[in-house]
């Protein structure tokens, strides 16, 4: 290892870092493909976000007047299907876990550069296929869960344009799973202990394993969904002696993980960012480190709890109430630990610091409508309507998103080695979260009341609290704005950062920004305290 | 222009460094056959639960005939030694030898599919005749999708170790290893399809 390091480090000596056109190229060096993930990922938001308006102007009239019903089932299931597996997933996962896990690990790229480019590159064109089959014979129709027999009786090309895109985005996924289990395994600088690894390493391990052990099983279901569409098979299709909770069961073996596959990353990028901007250590690195595995082996026995009305059995239920339950006891275990971390602490207030903050308050407030999802009565008062939206919402978006514009502000100045503007940063924030919160907390109500989801039309009576949270929708929509001229204005004339303008410790601060090609000059340093803030012999001001 | 070289000069020195990491390609492999085995685990799940929630119609067919499969069983299973020999001759540096064995190996898989493909044609059922019927020619087609792909893999490696000119040799072992787990993977597999399809 540490021959091909220095050989490869004179090999490269020499080698500037180059252009803008690299970020088109099947470049394999980490930090472009992270940075092809993280912006690939943000047109897609945009687009995904247009069709979440699209769809709140229809909902702010009781009549579907805006939108044509079919091209509303249309939006919905782009919606789903875009923000899902186009932004979420590739950006919390793909982005920052490539740009950043090959730092934290002291490594000079991932441990298979050539795979890590082929995942990037399937999810453009499968992206724009997707989003392509809209305008051939109309998108799916199904939602993102394609449910049978809906997903067989609604028209088919869109289906299965659906079905290839789904199933080339899970491979990507699978195969970013991969690289990334090898990475930390396998291609840790010499020295470096598992347990002194940055805790996002840990994150994106049990995040891996999920994808690994998940997606193809996905993928598997939704090749028998297409010999039904395409063969006439029967498998999901009642008419012919299939099984629709079959599907249900297989489809949720991999999609509630993947809600995890969406949160945990988020959760190791805030455990990042509060000890630096706070100054303290990360409290309870031990208890984060096994909840996280905890949460790993808890997810994949979940499932069924979305399928409480699916005509589960008495004993399935149960099971799967008391699993989903005891999953709040490691996620509880989280959520204390960084409130910890910042009791105390000397806190800057920045916009990465107040989306980090907001991401605890949406996700505390989500976490708790989950636990009483999982509980079968209430669940089964409240299942497939508004509530589900809200819930969902508040971990993803309150949860994640936060996370992903929390990351952004963070890590801009190790990218480009410029400051993001705060002005921009907190008003960012203040629409976001305000935006936010006035569109989805209503719908606690309005589920709880028994409003339906995915549906275009009604009943009046919820038309005023259906407006507010329109409202909500569009100030979000709004809140794009400011974030996007600042990172124009930026990127054009920001202020310098300097190397570490955080005076972080972890591994990835302690080279230039933006890195060089190699990531160090040298050997890659090691950091066995990557939380070691507040040390009395560690002086803050020195810079590293 | 200069941007374009130096890319290509950094992947360049990225594959070199590559070369010296044996070891997590197979770790990579193995993460890769974890998953693969995934989807066949979903299959058999979905198969296992129609088998004990979903009676078929009255009059269904869905009895199998042992011979076949049960020879395709043995045959799986002696290709799986005899790819062992193939390693173990490349090992000793025995070129001809090693490609030899490949060669049988590859062999005894064409002849696999053969075999699949004459059951295909001779069995009483379609795709669409009924559940059973549908599983049944999803997982072995999977299955044989895999015994494809691994066919040509053998026959690719067998090339790649010829005497002298070839890539494979004892130093560079690498594909004959990956190619090999690979193959007992679709054989184990195999041995559990068989179990669960044709005897249960």
């Amino acid at each position: 290892m540490t021959i091909s390091i220095d050989r490869q480090n004179e090999n490269n000596k020499s080698l500037q870092p180059n252009g803008w056109l690299r970020y088109f190229s099947f470049s394999l060096d980490h930090k472009v493909i992270g940075i092809q993930y993280l912006v690939c990922g943000f047109l897609f938001y945009l687009i995904g976000g247009t069709l979440a308006s699209a769809i709140r102007i229809e909902l702010a009239s009781p009549m579907s007047d805006f939108l044509p019903r079919d091209v509303y089932n249309q939006f919905l299931t782009l919606h789903g299907t875009i923000m899902i597996f186009l932004w979420i997933v590739p950006v919390v996962n793909g982005a920052f876990g490539n740009y950043l896990i090959p730092f934290y690990v002291g490594a000079r790229d991932m441990a298979f550069p050539r795979l890590n480019a082929v995942a990037f590159w399937l999810i453009p064109p499968s992206g724009l296929m997707l989003i392509a089959s809209y305008f051939v014979e109309g998108a799916a129709q199904s939602g993102w869960t394609a449910y049978p027999p809906l997903s067989i009786t609604t028209p088919q090309s869109g289906q299965i344009i659906w079905i290839i895109s789904v199933l080339l985005l899970g491979g990507s996924s699978i195969f970013g799973g991969i690289n990334f289990i090898a990475t930390i395994i396998k291609l840790r600088r010499p020295g470096l202990k598992l347990m002194q690894l940055p805790m996002y390493c840990w994150a994106m391990l049990g995040t891996s394993l999920l994808v690994v052990l998940s997606t193809p099983v996905l993928a598997g279901t939704l090749i028998l969904l297409s010999f039904d569409i395409v063969a006439h098979t029967g498998f999901f299709n009642p008419v012919l002696g299939g099984n629709v909770v079959v599907y249900q069961h297989l489809f949720w073996f991999y999609s509630h993980p993947a809600v995890y596959i969406m949160v945990l990353p988020a959760f190791g990028l805030v455990s990042e960012i509060l000890p630096v901007h706070s100054r303290k250590p990360l409290f309870g690195y031990t208890t984060m480190v096994f909840s996280i595995m905890g949460i790993v082996v808890l997810g994949l026995v979940v499932w069924a709890h979305h399928m409480f009305t699916s005509g589960t059995p008495p004993w399935m239920r149960l099971f799967f109430t008391i699993a989903t339950s005891f999953i709040a006891v490691p996620t509880g275990i989280k959520f204390f630990n960084w409130v910890a971390t910042l009791w105390g602490g000397k806190i800057s207030v920045n916009s990465a610091m107040l989306f980090s903050c907001g991401f605890i308050i949406n996700f505390v407030f989500g976490g708790i409508t989950g636990v009483a999802l999982a509980q079968v009565p209430f669940d089964i008062h409240v299942h497939d309507t508004y509530f589900v939206v809200a819930h969902f919402h508040y971990i993803v978006y309150g949860g994640t998103v936060f996370i992903i514009f929390s990351s952004i502000y963070h890590w801009f100045p190790k990218v480009t080695g410029k400051m993001l503007g705060e002005k921009l940063g907190i008003l960012h924030f203040a629409i976001t979260f305000i935006g936010f919160n006035l569109c989805f907390a209503p719908q606690h109500w309005l589920g709880l009341n028994g409003m339906p989801r995915r549906v275009a039309e009604y009943d009046p009576q919820f038309e005023f609290v259906n407006q507010i949270s329109s409202i909500g929708a569009l100030l979000m929509a709004i809140s794009t704005i400011p974030f996007l001229v600042n990172i124009f204005l930026s990127v054009r004339n920001g202020k310098d950062s300097g190397d570490n303008p955080w005076n972080a410790l972890t591994p990835e601060w302690l080279t230039s920004s933006p890195p060089p090609v190699e990531n160090w000059e040298g050997d890659a340093p090691l950091v066995e305290e990557p939380y070691g803030y507040g040390d009395p012999f560690f002086d803050e001001n020195k810079k590293i | 222009m200069t941007t374009l070289d130096s890319s290509k000069e950094i992947q360049k020195n990225k594959s070199e460094v590559g070369e010296h990491h044996e070891d997590f390609r197979m770790f990579g492999l193995v993460t890769f056959l974890i998953a693969d085995g995934m989807t066949f685990a979903g299959f058999f799940a979905a198969y296992l639960t129609y088998k004990a929630v979903n009676p078929l119609p009255e009059g269904a067919i869905y009895e199998l005939e042992l011979p076949i499969p049960t020879l395709n069983t043995i045959l799986l299973l002696v290709s799986s030694a005899t790819f062992h020999k193939a390693g173990k001759a490349l090992l000793k540096d025995k070129n001809s030898d090693s490609q030899r064995w490949l060669i049988l190996t590859a062999f005894l898989g064409i002849i696999f599919l053969i075999c699949q493909l004459f059951e295909y044609f001779h069995l009483p059922f379609g795709l669409t005749d009924n559940l059973f019927a549908s599983t049944f020619y999803a997982l072995t087609g999977f299955h044989g999708l895999h015994v494809t792909l691994g066919t040509l893999m053998i026959l690719i490696i067998s090339w790649q170790t010829r005497l002298n000119k070839g890539r494979i040799t004892s130093k560079n072992m690498f594909p004959l290893e990956a190619v090999e787990l690979y193959w007992h993977f679709v054989d184990g597999i195999w041995v559990i399809l068989f179990i669960i399809l044709y005897l249960l």
